[in-house]
């Protein structure tokens, strides 16, 4: 064997260039993770203590109640919704099948304010009722964990009631019918059959409502319900200790992880192939059970959408007519578009990198790198602040020392962390997920035999982009660009803590109102929100048309 | 457990998709309905099965009546077995669980050991802990069988059971199925668009065209005595030409067909159903007819035979009878028996 021989059996088991691509876009994520892990080797020794003893019990507490208890609400209620509209008949299906997609467009931290201005003491509803029964009324609080979890889960169900309906419309009620043969009835074959085969779907919506309640900063601040996220927000700008705030994002870490190998579990050797069958039309419901069927439907809707979106335009209405709409609010709403516009690009040609990365080097290296990547999405945006803040200071601390070394007191005084650059890698990890999947999913389709047969014909290199693969890879690049838009534009937890001095965004203008409990002057900035949300709802339905047609 | 219909009506709408069906399951016997695919064969089984409600008429199973006008069982009470189309395994379970899963009515322990018997009377233990989509398509079926078949039910339906298997495995489990059926003395009706499937399974047989049942025969009857054109279209290979009655024959192109004519008025038109095995190819016979078409099947050919006048006919002849498409080649006319129908009816004359 020939030394240039040896030396092509040696590198045809390194990956090729594309690999440095792939692992340029996960290297955030994992020096975010890798800050976070090591800050436990080099603990805070001023803060934690405190903390240890008087903050991290309670805190742990409330946000392991807060996960399980939406979990389970969401879980109930995403199914349930699932199986009435996708298997049963009745009055209005049609329309709340795609309906109670809309809460996806009301962040919880706008619900939650919402329900507060709603339901407080001092608010309508509880006036309303003390003028009916007399001022001892008692009413239970809204404040208070069960409030909590309720609104979280009325804005975060649809993950659950997503995948659910394309697991029962995909079983059809043939699965009830084979219960049925076997001389079940059609309550034992719904928990028997149907709910079992739905398992893994359902799980893998539960996994995402846990990863969003455990990166939830926005709601619970709203609720001055401490959480992990809110202890890492109150340690950094409290407390002044980036250290502390490390240890503390390390439980969150544990905690995103720990959910991971639930979802692994629950998956295990079940990966059903999906039945052939045709879904076969909808059972017939009793006269009584349509119109249940149709209540519960309505009350999700009326209350995850309808009156708190009615709510919002009325309070944004009386902040309009008082002056609201002014050059301030367009300043904000101006900079949250740009900003968003500007990172949902960024983030859909990552996306669309990654995606070649993973096309063009097979290498199970590049895989690696790509799948890392994309998991950026389980870091809530609390321990992403933290995390890509604190090694970007390093770097910029050694850039400095470089510059000080080569020009002594000439040297240019640097400051990376300042500018934009924090909060723009932040978001990249955090949507670079949401991006890439309908990218992938339009890759998908791009087989090798396309790019075979195409060249064929003569058509290759740049040519073969321009005809073939962009036009391919189109919409894809808009679904991407257009979810992660929606997506920055509600965000909340990296905003504020990594916006350059005196930025504000939309998102940033309602966390400052609602923490001073001024209700009416956040609901137009959350009006703005929320329609500009209601974008991948219209993608979502569409793309479930095209499934069914 | 014997099973009649009585003139059941079913409709979606104002369609009406059954039109009157009727017949009869004796126990132990196997009924086939056959038929394309929009026949409503497959909702003769759901409204036996009970997912479909009836009109008019009734679903009787040994003196029960199971289905009547505003009147259902529900499908779980009826104790019926059902194997469905694509078989509907469930894919969360293993085989065992799954034969299982239809035997609730007992306690755990004597629930395993009747799957597993089951499974060994069919030669599936070794697949028992395995998961469906670990199986063939073939031990798929069987285990859809197995699972129907466990708690031993008196009636047992089957939606286009071999539909989704390829030839030679089909019709080896063909065979098998009916083999196990008769050993069980299982009374059993299927759905099939496959005649030779049915042939090969079914004791009777019933055709249906568009929401009626055309004939409710065995196979030999259907083949040589269709009732009417539809099944005489549907059922084998064949063509209808006209033909003149005379006395001691009726008249084709071809020649004089012998018999079939007594009870037709002499001079009359009728239209004759000719097999391929009434034509003989004879190299000394006077009659000849130019092979348009070719189809070698093995031990013969199908020869498709233009004549001069524009019809064309099938000849079944032995495979070393190897003539060339255009060539000129005897034929005889041999049938023993003869079917016609009223050159303006559908009916088949009766004989």
């Amino acid at each position: 064997m020939g030394l240039s021989q040896q030396i092509r059996s040696l590198t045809r088991y390194l990956p090729g260039p594309w690999f440095l691509v792939a692992l340029g876009i996960a290297l955030p994520s994992l020096l975010a993770v890798g800050v976070i892990v090591g800050s436990l080797f080099s603990p805070d020794t001023e803060n934690w203590p405190h903390l240890f003893e008087f903050v991290l019990p309670r805190v742990l507490g409330n946000t392991f109640w807060l996960v399980v208890g939406v979990a389970a609400l969401t879980t109930v209620i995403g199914t349930g919704l699932a199986w009435l509209t996708s298997i049963c008949e009745f009055p209005g299906r049609g329309f709340f099948s795609w309906a109670l997609l809309l809460p996806l467009a009301i962040p919880g931290y706008v619900l939650g304010f919402v329900a507060i201005g709603l339901l407080e003491y001092s608010g309508p509803v509880q006036g309303l009722i003390r003028d009916w029964l007399g001022s001892g009324t008692w009413f239970p609080s809204i404040r208070s964990r069960a409030g909590i979890i309720m609104v979280l889960s009325l804005t975060l169900y649809p993950y659950v009631y997503l995948v659910a309906r394309s697991a029962f419309l995909t079983q059809g009620k043939r699965v009830l019918e084979v219960a049925q043969a076997a001389g079940y009835s059609r309550q034992q074959g719904f928990f028997k059959v149907a709910l079992p085969m739905a398992r893994p779907w359902i799980a893998g919506g539960v996994m995402l409502v846990m990863m969003e309640t455990l990166a939830d900063f926005g709601t619970v601040a709203v609720f001055n319900y401490d959480t992990l996220t809110t202890a890492i927000y109150h340690t950094w700008f409290g407390l002044f200790s980036v250290k502390a705030a490390l240890q503390l994002a390390s439980f969150l870490v544990l905690g995103v992880f720990i959910v991971l190998v639930i979802e692994q579990w629950l998956r295990s050797g079940s990966r059903y192939h999906q039945a052939k069958s045709p879904p076969g039309g909808r059972i017939d419901l009793i006269v009584r059970d349509r119109w249940l069927a149709a209540a519960s439907c309505g009350l999700v809707l009326l209350t995850a959408f309808l009156l708190p979106f009615v709510q919002l335009v009325v309070w944004a209405w009386q902040d309009i007519i008082a002056g609201g709409l002014n050059l301030r609010f367009l300043g904000f709403a101006w900079r949250s578009v740009s900003l968003s516009m500007v990172a949902a690009g960024v983030i859909a040609v990552a996306a669309l990198m990654l995606n070649y990365a993973m096309r063009l080097d097979a290498h199970p290296a590049s895989k690696i790198a790509g799948r890392i990547a994309t998991l950026g999405y389980a870091l809530p945006g609390t321990v992403l602040a933290v995390g890509i803040f604190v090694p970007l200071v390093f770097i910029n601390n050694q850039l400095q020392a470089a510059l000080d070394f080569l020009f002594a007191a000439d040297a240019p005084k640097l400051s990376l962390q300042a500018g934009l650059a924090t909060m723009l890698i932040a978001y990249l990890v955090r949507f670079l997920a949401v991006a890439h999947q309908p990218v992938a999913a339009n890759m998908l389709r791009i087989t090798p035999s396309i790019d075979e047969s195409v060249g064929v014909l003569g058509v290759s290199g740049w040519s073969l982009l321009r005809r073939v693969h962009f036009p391919m890879l189109k919409t894809g690049m808009l679904t991407a660009f257009a979810l992660a838009f929606v997506d920055l534009m509600k965000e909340m937890p990296i905003t504020l803590m990594t916006r350059p001095f005196g930025w504000e965004t939309l998102a940033v203008r309602v966390y400052e109102m609602t923490s001073e409990g001024q209700w009416q002057r956040a609901a137009l900035p959350a009006c703005a929100i929320v329609l500009v949300g209601l974008i991948p709802v219209v993608i979502l339905t569409r793309r479930a048309e095209e499934h069914v047609a | 457990m014997w099973l009649e219909l009585d003139n059941v009506v079913q409709a979606y709408g104002k369609s009406h998709v059954l039109n009157g069906i009727s017949f009869r399951i004796e126990q132990g016997e196997i009924g086939c309905l056959l038929g394309p695919s929009g026949c409503g064969k497959t909702t003769v089984l759901r409204c036996v099965a009970g997912f479909e409600p009836i009109l008019e008429g009734q679903v009787i199973t040994d003196n029960i009546v199971i289905s009547g006008p505003g009147f259902t069982v529900a499908p779980q009470l009826r104790g019926i077995g059902m194997v469905f189309q694509d078989f509907a395994l469930l894919p969360h379970l293993k085989v065992l669980e799954n034969v299982e899963f239809g035997l609730h009515g007992l306690p755990k322990a004597a629930r395993k050991v009747q799957a597993i018997e089951t499974l060994a009377s069919m030669d599936l233990s070794a697949t028992a802990g395995m998961y469906p989509h670990e199986l063939s398509g073939g031990q798929q079926q069987r285990v859809a069988l197995a699972r129907a078949l466990a708690p031993n039910p008196p009636l047992l339906l089957m939606d286009e059971p071999f539909s989704s298997l390829d030839g030679e495995l089909r019709h080896r489990l063909n065979l098998e199925v009916r083999e196990l059926l008769k050993a069980r003395g299982t009374t059993t009706l299927m759905v099939t668009h496959d005649q030779q499937e049915a042939f090969s399974i079914a004791d009777n047989i019933g055709v249906m065209h568009e929401g009626q049942l055309m004939q409710w025969d065995i196979a030999y009857q259907l083949y040589h005595e269709p009732a009417n054109r539809f099944v005489a279209d549907f059922i084998g290979r064949g063509v209808i030409v006209p033909g003149r009655v005379e006395p001691g024959g009726i008249r084709i192109e071809l020649g004089l067909l012998t018999g079939g004519s007594d009870m037709l008025k002499p001079g009359s038109t009728v239209d004759v159903l000719l097999r391929p095995d009434d034509i003989v190819h004879d190299d000394d016979s006077d009659l000849t007819a130019r092979v348009c078409h070719k189809e070698f099947r093995g031990a013969d050919i199908l020869y498709t035979l233009c004549l001069d006048c524009g019809e064309h006919l099938y000849a079944l002849v032995p495979s070393h009878h190897n003539h060339h498409v255009g060539e000129h080649i005897g034929v005889r006319l041999e049938a023993d028996h003869v079917v016609t129908f009223p050159t303006h009816g559908d009916k088949k004359h009766p004989t």
